[in-house]
């Protein structure tokens, strides 16, 4: 996966809080928009988000990652609204949807946004068919129509010819299938996943997000994907928000992430990754200073797979970017240390 | 952490210590008040009571002469609500019962019968295999095949035909209720304690004037079923919806469902489980209420045990009850299956095939039924069940029971007055003599311990209530008589109940015994102990005792058997003996659990004292009595309303006694 560098703007959170308890919302409008940790305390509120702002840009997969309760679920359901927000703007498409009525809402859940759960969320009564299909049912899309494009989705989800089983008959890992199933069947331009594996066992975990890229790179949705894990975070995000009691603390690429961690907390994370494995070589790369190398390793490529192509002499290999061209070299040492690191 | 918890226990601790303090203050004073007081702390004063017969009375009258909307009046209302109710069950019943007549009543003459017994027994087999296999087939086909072979099939029918009609108006009304309550919390706060009341007021009470406005017969006996039957069917609509997984109300929202969709389409699909214990509790009231619906012109088996009770044909009387328990059971386990079958129906594309391929079902009902229909213009056998082949017990239990009244006369009668004369009699008369104003203030100190001011406001408000209207010496009665059922009732019930949890070999046993315990009707246990001890209070509380046993035992048992295995456990590894690991852990933590098993206890034992009032008890189930027989609607509404406020003080108590059990032993 690819960072985007200059795509649109699909999704932007503006200083968006969310408190809980009473009166949150004339306790955070006296202050304007600045609590601190003691005035929450004063005033008995529980701070689920607090001041976050971040951009998703088009095709990106951003992956909000924290340990449990430090406010991912909350912050992802108010960028659809499904909780209100305190205070802030979600502007989606350029439109601010706090602004939006029921109505309007509707239509943008309806159209344009879809959503996987962490506890599946799959409705017991009706069959597989029926389940990827509610959505569609729901805006009044016919039957043949509506199961037409269910089956499709479950065929690309590899669930063909469960269509008659009930949820209960699935495993959790197929019963997921469903779920993100059925949260593609409207096409969604903005795919929001809460947790989706993290109820699964480990190694299904880990072919339910091999799975996950495939889809993505056929695709390429606008994705927003919450996360406790902190490796999971890694092999699927473009770009990762770590969030810490309702703050986010940094945005940034897993790699620099992994090499500039910018707290303790982060740190924290970062500690037992394998950073050959996230660092690419265009983090490392310096600029070419015309000395000879023995060969070539793309931009992209981390340095766990730039390793193996220096030779037993070669002190440099060149770095070219998508294009072919060079762009820069890495040297030996470089890499023998980032492989030291572990 | 640990500071917090310190500082928590000293305070509890503190608390405890003031609570102590205040019982004794308030226990002097109530002692110094009814040694020394006299006067209106004592007995209350007839010059300050409140005319809430009058008053209720005259409300009544106005509703029925007065009360208009401009074009009708109120009675038009209720009358068109009758004729409304009326078309169904002339459809059911004429299916069912009396056939299609030229005109209603006896006068009429039969153009067409009513469905056959051996059809309506295929029938509904092959609606159970249908839902659930042969196994509800063969139990639904015996359980029908019983109430034909002991006679009772005419008397079901009727039954059935009213059952059928008020059971889905119950389940209908009460979950729209509960759709209401649950969206909009006003709502909910004006139905709550309209529910209570509905569920503690004696039936009895509303029978009056549900005849006056909805007129004498089937109707006026389907509308009281329904305000019987309804509340919990919308308690737990409410409490179904409130359980639906947050994710699942937000996976409808998120699909841009409208709120009419999100509801129907998204929580009331996925709150079905919780729904269908709903339905199943308004088929059991539904029947529970058979008898006393009988006495307002429902008819049916009511009717054939109410006739037994006035005879004292005790075998009639049971096997009639049985009728309805077999009823119960047909319908609940048919409509529980029926409407999972029905829920989970996989998905068909097109079915071209013929009608016999698609619905084999129907059509097998529907040949069976014309079948039988012909078959019975031959053979008269088809028809109605051959009296020839029926069977009873009457006479076996006749015999026995006074076999029993011959041999044992003495041994019984002397059993009865040594009670009557150290335990009962004593009772009541210490009770009686209590001043009212010390009652109501000890009870509102209860409260105040037990949940705070609210409580006290409401359990010392109640119970004002009660000696201003003029009840208190019938309540303080109906409290004796109750008191002494349920002590009795939780002395039997709490050691079976830790029995059967202990053997769990019992429980299947014990569960069954009780099941038929709570559906068989009330008054059938009246029969068997006014024969063996005529009427009076003894009697009345025996019956109270049998009848209210089943939730003494029941919750006992769950409590026991849901203690958390880890503590049990940890109670092993401590080296705990059998004795003290059942007293020492298991019944602590099943604490609040029998108490709440106590509370349904109560709540039955206040129920069926209304009843008891048939075999001579002077409390407020005999003043509802009288109201009912005298149609006083006034007298009636406010003894019930007594009784109501009894049950309701008695709840509220336990409830939030049991709640801070709860939260002390750290359940939830
Ligand atoms: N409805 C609510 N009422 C009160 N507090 C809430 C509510 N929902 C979430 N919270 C609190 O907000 C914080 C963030 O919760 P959540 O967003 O669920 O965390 P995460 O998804 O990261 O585990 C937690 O401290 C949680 O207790
Ligand atoms: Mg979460």
């Amino acid at each position: 996966m690819t960072i985007p560098t200059d795509a649109a703007v699909k999704l932007e959170c503006r200083s968006v809080w969310k408190l809980f308890g009473h009166h949150a919302a004339s306790v955070y409008r006296v202050s304007g928009g600045q609590l601190s940790d003691a005035q929450l305390n004063e005033h008995q509120l529980i701070a689920g988000v607090r001041d976050v702002s971040l951009k998703v840009h088009e095709g990106e997969s951003f992956v909000i990652m924290g340990l449990s309760g430090s406010g991912k679920s909350t912050l992802v359901r108010c960028m659809s609204r499904l909780i209100e927000p305190t205070g802030g703007e979600i502007v989606f498409n350029g439109e601010n949807l706090l602004a939006a009525s029921d109505k309007r809402m509707i239509e943008v859940r309806r159209h344009q946004m879809g959503m996987v759960f962490q506890h599946l969320a799959l409705l017991p009564q009706l069959s597989v068919l029926a389940n990827v299909a509610f959505p569609l049912e729901i805006q009044g899309i016919d039957r043949a129509r509506r199961e037409r494009r269910a089956r499709e989705l479950i065929e690309l989800v590899g669930l063909g010819g469960r269509e008659a089983f009930f949820p209960r008959e699935l495993s959790g890992g197929q019963q997921q299938r469903v779920g993100i199933a059925r949260s593609l069947s409207v096409e969604p331009e903005l795919w929001f996943l809460d947790e989706p594996f993290s109820a699964l066992d480990p190694l299904i975990r880990r072919e339910m997000q091999d799975e996950f890229i495939r889809l993505q790179s056929v695709l390429r949705k606008t994705i927003v994907f919450i996360t406790h894990d902190f490796d999971e975070a890694i092999r699927l995000a473009d770009r990762i928000a770590i969030m810490k009691d309702g703050r986010v603390v940094q945005i940034g690429t897993p790699e620099e992430i992994v090499l500039r961690p910018a707290d303790p907390y982060v740190a924290a994370f970062t500690h037992n990754v394998a950073k050959a494995k996230v660092v690419r070589t265009s983090a490392l790369m310096r600029p070419h200073d015309g000395r000879s190398t023995s060969g070539r390793v793309p931009a992209t490529a981390t340095i766990a797979q730039a390793a193996p192509l220096f030779g037993p002499e070669a002190g440099a290999l060149e770095v070219v970017d998508a294009a072919g061209a060079i762009v820069g070299l890495i040297e030996r040492e470089q890499v023998v240390t980032v492989l030291l690191e572990g | 952490m640990a500071l917090a918890d310190t500082t928590q226990i000293a305070r509890r601790r503190l608390s405890g210590g003031g609570w102590w303090v205040a019982w004794l203050i308030a226990g002097a004073a109530f002692v110094a008040l009814w040694w020394f007081g006299s006067g209106w702390p004592v007995d209350y004063p007839k010059a300050a009571q409140v005319p809430a017969m009058r008053v209720v009375g005259d409300a009544m009258k106005w509703l029925v002469n007065e009360a208009s909307f401009g074009i009708f009046s109120f009675v038009d209302l209720t009358r068109f609500i009758a004729a409304l109710i009326e078309v169904p069950y002339w459809i059911s019943s004429s299916l069912l019962a009396t056939g299609l007549m030229t005109t209603a009543g006896s006068a009429g003459v039969q153009i067409f019968p009513p469905v056959s017994w051996i059809a309506l027994i295929g029938v509904l087999g092959l609606a159970g295999y249908w839902a659930a296999g042969w196994r509800l087939a063969a139990l639904v086909v015996a359980l029908m095949a019983f109430i034909a072979l002991f006679g009772q099939w005419t008397a079901a029918m009727v039954t059935l035909a009213s059952i059928v009609i008020a059971v889905p108006l119950g389940v209908i009304l009460g979950l729209l209720l509960g759709v209401l309550s649950y969206r909009a919390p006003l709502v909910e706060r004006v139905i709550t304690p309209l529910l209570d009341l509905m569920q503690t007021v004696p039936v009895f009470a509303y029978l009056v004037p549900v005849l006056f406005l909805f007129g004498f017969g089937p109707t006026a006996a389907i509308v009281a079923t329904i305000i019987y039957a309804m509340p919990p069917m919308t308690r737990l609509t409410v409490h179904a919806l409130r359980s639906v997984p947050a994710e699942i109300d937000e996976l409808g929202r998120m699909v841009g469902a409208t709120p009419r969709q999100r509801m129907w389409r998204v929580m009331i699909p996925a709150a079905m489980p919780g729904l269908m214990i709903g339905a199943n509790q308004v088929i059991m009231l539904s029947l529970n209420i058979v008898i006393i619906a009988s006495m307002i012109g429902a008819g049916g088996l009511g009717f054939e045990v109410l006739g037994a009770l006035r005879r004292l044909d005790f075998g009639v009387g049971l096997e009639a009850g049985f009728a309805i328990v077999a009823l119960a059971i047909v319908l609940d386990r048919l409509s529980q299956a029926v409407a999972t079958k029905l829920q989970f129906q996989p998905h068909r594309g097109e079915d071209r095939r013929s009608l016999i391929a698609r619905h084999p079902y129907l059509v097998a009902s529907i040949v069976l039924a014309l079948g039988c229909g012909l078959l019975s213009l031959v053979e008269a056998g088809f028809q109605t069940f051959p009296a020839a082949g029926q069977l009873s017990t009457g006479s076996f239990w006749a015999e026995l029971i006074a076999w029993i009244n011959v041999n044992f006369f003495t041994q019984l009668e002397a059993f009865k007055d040594f009670l009557l004369l150290n335990l009962l009699i004593p009772l009541k008369r210490l009770l009686l003599s209590l001043p009212w104003l010390g009652v109501v203030g000890l009870v509102a100190l209860a409260g105040l311990q037990l949940g705070g001011w609210r409580l006290m406001l409401l359990t010392g408000g109640l119970s004002f209530l009660i000696a201003a209207t003029g009840q208190w010496e019938k309540a303080m009665t109906t409290v004796y008589l109750c008191g002494i059922a349920v002590a009795v009732a939780a002395l039997i019930g709490i050691p079976i109940g830790i029995l059967a949890a202990e053997k769990r070999r019992l429980w299947p046993a014990v569960q069954a015994m009780i099941d038929t315990l709570q559906t068989l009707p009330s008054f059938v246990y009246l029969m068997p102990v006014v024969m063996l001890f005529r009427v009076g209070d003894f009697t009345a509380i025996l019956a109270v005792v049998l009848y209210a046993l089943a939730p003494a035992i029941r919750y006992t048992a769950h409590g026991l058997m849901q203690v958390d295995p880890t503590l049990i456990e940890a109670g092993r590894a401590a080296g705990t003996t059998r004795w003290q690991l059942l007293t020492k852990v298991k019944l602590k933590l099943a604490f609040p659990e029998i108490m709440l098993g106590l509370n349904q206890t109560i709540m039955l034992a206040l129920s069926m004292l209304v009843i008891t009032a048939l075999v001579g008890t002077r409390d407020l189930g005999q003043e509802v009595y009288i109201a009912l027989a005298k149609a006083d609607t006034g007298r009636g509404i406010v003894a019930g309303l007594a009784i109501a406020f009894i049950a309701i003080i008695a709840d509220r108590l336990i409830s939030a006694g049991a709640r801070r059990t709860k939260a002390r032993l750290g359940l939830k």
